[in-house]
């Protein structure tokens, strides 16, 4: 077992690889214990009202502050719709990129035993270390016109920065390790034995992941999946930076919303806002529901 | 099948896992691959199974060299150490992989599934889960499993290491028992001299990734060849084991 890379990616997630939450013994009423329980789930609720439903409410007072008209005015509008788009496509292409990767490396580096295994599983963990302003801005300056690449690319008339392209590239960039992170450990729990011997009983290579592998990875990897999603939704620095904010083209909608705010048009970015509230809302329930199949 | 390994050299990140190794096992023979952890025994099983690669030197199969055939070619059934069921099929699927992986038909796979539920004697549990399964039942699987497809010699890494004290006798009677049913060319690895008494015709004593001697039970108690056998192999336990019976 490679037990440094066991220790990195923290211990089993449990046998499909989610996070369970451990049952907590009822202490009896009126003890000390009680007391504590009392006071800490208080600090916890007075926390997550002032950080997290708080600003949620004012997302959604603000949006219908002008009346549904103009809410769904803003909601209508061309590019909103655009920008919508855009970001829908950013996330199908970040979820297709990282789950084909994702599991590829999930495989190799827990299937597999070879010198610098523990260096690439590193690699993959950079998109989680790194600012994503940062990340925008080695794209610009690897794809750009000043760029490394910039001639070659100038030369063949391929638009990368400040395109959709970039904008894939930027959100594929920053949701990287997530299905990999997930998948890693449950395959790694898993061994490699059930492979073996169903290798040696003259199955190939996509059979064995079909019926052996899949089977095991499949809530984790639709996990990672959510997360990703939610990730790629939501970015922002890395896409602003590489976008340009061309409006109706390379807007996302994170970056449509800051446009808006900008114009001292609240109500309309309060609005689009509301937009990504619903997707999260959706994403936060889809995980839900993966949590609660797997136990 | 007869088993032949000539000169079989094998190194592992700079460690000596087989170091000319050569030893043969005849048709219809049960070995015991016998030495401490670390001596080199598991890495012989799997390259016999194809799962490693020998450096250098020859693995010849009924004498015909395998070194470059792939394992699911060599006609091997291969019984983990931890048994590597399966997890999310039933027991009969298990047993039924191997067959429907050669693309058998139906009604063959059912039959044969079918026979060897019986032989494990687990008719009523073929739709049961590994999980659902005790360790001797999951080792009666594993067996079964790695008969299904008719091979011709049968590896086992460390058959009862992961079978708690009491069953694994029993166990032991049995899987002899039906090694010599079938009769199967059969070559297990163990760390426990007591098991490798009681259990193989042959055994192949290694160490350090050498083999130190081949012989049967009792040649190896009469006559050992090196200190090191003679230091590891405690034959009062077998003068013992040869008197009850």
């Amino acid at each position: 077992m490679p037990e440094k890379l066991q220790k990195k990616y923290g211990p089993d997630h449990g046998e499909d690889g989610i996070h369970s939450i451990q049952k907590v013994i009822e202490p009896p009423k009126g003890s000390t214990k009680h007391i504590t329980r009392n006071i800490l789930i208080g600090i916890s609720a007075l926390f997550l009202l002032v950080m997290l439903i708080l600003p949620l409410a004012v997302v959604v007072v603000n949006a219908l502050k002008e009346g549904w008209a103009a809410y769904s005015a803003a909601l209508l509008d061309e590019y909103t719709g655009k920008a919508l788009q855009l970001t829908l496509l950013a996330t199908a292409a970040a979820i297709l990129v990282n789950t084909v990767f994702g599991i590829f490396a999930a495989y190799l580096l827990s299937k597999f035993y070879f010198r610098g295994r523990e260096l690439v599983a590193t690699l993959i963990d950079i998109p989680f270390s790194i600012s994503p302003v940062i990340a925008g801005l080695v794209f610009i300056l690897t794809f750009g016109s000043v760029g490394w690449m910039g001639d070659f690319l100038t030369a063949h008339n391929i638009r990368i920065v400040f395109a959709v392209p970039g904008i894939l590239l930027a959100t594929i960039f920053v949701t990287f390790p997530f299905v990999f992170r997930e998948l890693f450990p449950v395959m790694n729990a898993q061994g490699k034995d059930e492979e073996e011997a169903a290798g040696l009983m003259g199955a190939g290579g996509f059979t064995i992941f079909r019926r052996i592998t899949f089977p095991h990875i499949k809530w984790a990897l639709l996990y990672g999946i959510i997360l990703c999603s939610a990730r790629a939704m939501g970015e922002f620095g890395a896409v602003s930076v590489i976008s340009g904010h061309l409006r109706g083209k390379t807007n996302t909608l994170p970056l449509h919303v800051e446009i808006l705010y900008n114009e001292f048009n609240t109500t309309a970015a309060f609005a689009v806002s509301s937009i990504l509230v619903i997707l999260a809302a959706l994403i936060l329930i889809a995980r839900n529901l993966v949590e609660w199949k797997t136990k | 099948m007869y088993v032949e390994m000539q000169h079989i050299h094998k190194t592992f990140d700079g460690f000596r896992a087989s170091n000319d190794v050569s030893f043969g096992v005849e048709k219809g023979h049960l070995a015991a691959l016998l030495g401490p952890s670390g001596s080199g025994k598991t890495t012989i099983l799997r390259m016999i199974a194809g799962l490693d690669m020998p450096d250098s030197g020859e693995i010849l199969l009924n004498g015909v060299r395998v070194n470059e055939l792939p394992g699911s070619k060599r006609g091997i059934g291969f019984v983990f150490q931890n048994y590597a069921l399966f997890r999310y099929m039933t027991v009969a699927e298990n047993i039924a992989f191997g067959l429907e992986v050669q693309k058998k038909g139906k009604k063959e796979i059912k039959e044969r599934v079918d026979e060897l539920l019986e032989l494990i004697s687990m008719k009523e549990l073929g739709k049961r889960y590994p999980n659902q399964l005790s360790g001797g039942q999951k080792q009666r699987v594993a067996f079964a499993r790695a008969l299904a497809p008719n091979p011709q010699l049968l590896l086992l890494d460390e058959p009862f290491a992961a079978i708690d004290a009491k069953v694994r006798r029993e166990l032991r009677a049995w899987l002899k028992e039906m090694i010599e049913q079938v009769g199967i060319t059969s070559i297990f690895v163990t760390h426990d001299q007591e098991e490798a008494m009681e259990v193989a015709d042959t055994i192949i004593i290694t160490n350090q990734g050498r083999i130190e001697q081949i012989g049967t039970p009792e040649d190896i108690c009469r006559e050992p060849q090196t200190d090191f056998v003679a230091d590891f192999i405690d034959c009062r336990r077998f003068q013992l084991l040869m008197a009850i019976k």
